[in-house]
């Protein structure tokens, strides 16, 4: 029988799991499988995890390697089919009217899977480098590059200007930017 | 604080670092704005809790295994 506390600490790390899920997937439903998934398999295989480690962590890996390996094997099948899976991601249109968060969602839907998840990781899930590091099975410095793209192509995606009077022109903004340094 | 920024990408180093220095290092309001924008996001899934199929599937396997344990001391004190 699955020991209460640890049980305990599955279902705490629920709500972060369907967070990460939903954002890798875009998609709910989908998400919310990946989730009991991961649950069933760290059930199945619970003596592999040590107590007084992070559980959360442990968690986030299995539902990664899950989602991956979903991932890969979903792209393959639908690229067989007409080889628009990535573009069936990113095909909310640009309103100025839409909400800033759909637009967001769509945005981050359009970084490449490694730098989606090390932004997530870090920027929402509240794990240090070091830990995304280990979820992701990869360098610290690894990591930090990828969040920094993620962050470069987001700003760009979203057109997020560094001030106000700063133009949509990125031109203008590099000459600035080079110019003036950071801030 | 100097991140690490090396490029993954092979034959791109040159442009990579040429296009970062002329683009600049996002500032810190561009940063914070991301941010806040990627943990509403998250908030929004993670305050919805935990939802029923969860706690329901935890309980159905905790009794499927109290069955299978008591069905097995029966046997053993048969």
């Amino acid at each position: 029988m699955l020991d209460p506390t640890l049980r305990d600490q599955m279902l705490a790390a629920v709500p972060s799991l369907r967070a990460f899920a939903i954002s890798l997937s875009g998609n709910v439903d989908r998400a919310d499988d990946l989730v009991q998934e991961t649950l069933l398999r760290a059930i199945a295989n619970i003596e592999s995890f040590q107590p007084g480690t992070n559980m959360s962590a442990w968690l986030f890996t299995i539902l990664r390697n899950l989602f991956r390996s979903e991932y890969r094997k979903r792209r393959r099948e639908v690229e067989d089919a007409d080889g628009s899976y990535a573009e069936s991601l990113k095909s909310q249109p640009e309103q100025s009217s839409r909400l800033e968060f759909n637009e967001f969602r769509a945005a981050l839907a359009k970084l490449p899977q490694d730098q989606r998840e090390a932004l997530i990781l870090v920027g929402a899930s509240g794990f240090s480098y070091e830990e995304a590091a280990r979820i992701c099975e990869c360098a610290v410095g690894t990591i930090k590059s990828r969040v920094n793209r993620a962050r470069n192509r987001l700003a760009d995606l979203l057109a997020i200007e560094g001030a106000d009077d700063f133009g949509p022109d990125h031109a203008t903004r590099a000459i600035l930017a080079a110019g003036g340094g950071r801030g | 604080m100097n991140e690490e920024d090396d490029a993954d990408r092979p034959g791109d180093m040159l442009t990579e670092a040429n296009q970062r220095k002329a683009r600049g290092r996002l500032g810190r309001d561009v940063q914070s704005k991301i941010g806040q924008q990627l943990r509403a996001m998250y908030d929004n899934v993670v305050n919805e809790g935990v939802p029923d199929r969860f706690n329901d599937m935890l309980r159905r396997l905790d009794e499927q295994k109290n069955a299978e344990e008591n069905s097995n001391s029966e046997k053993g004190t048969n």
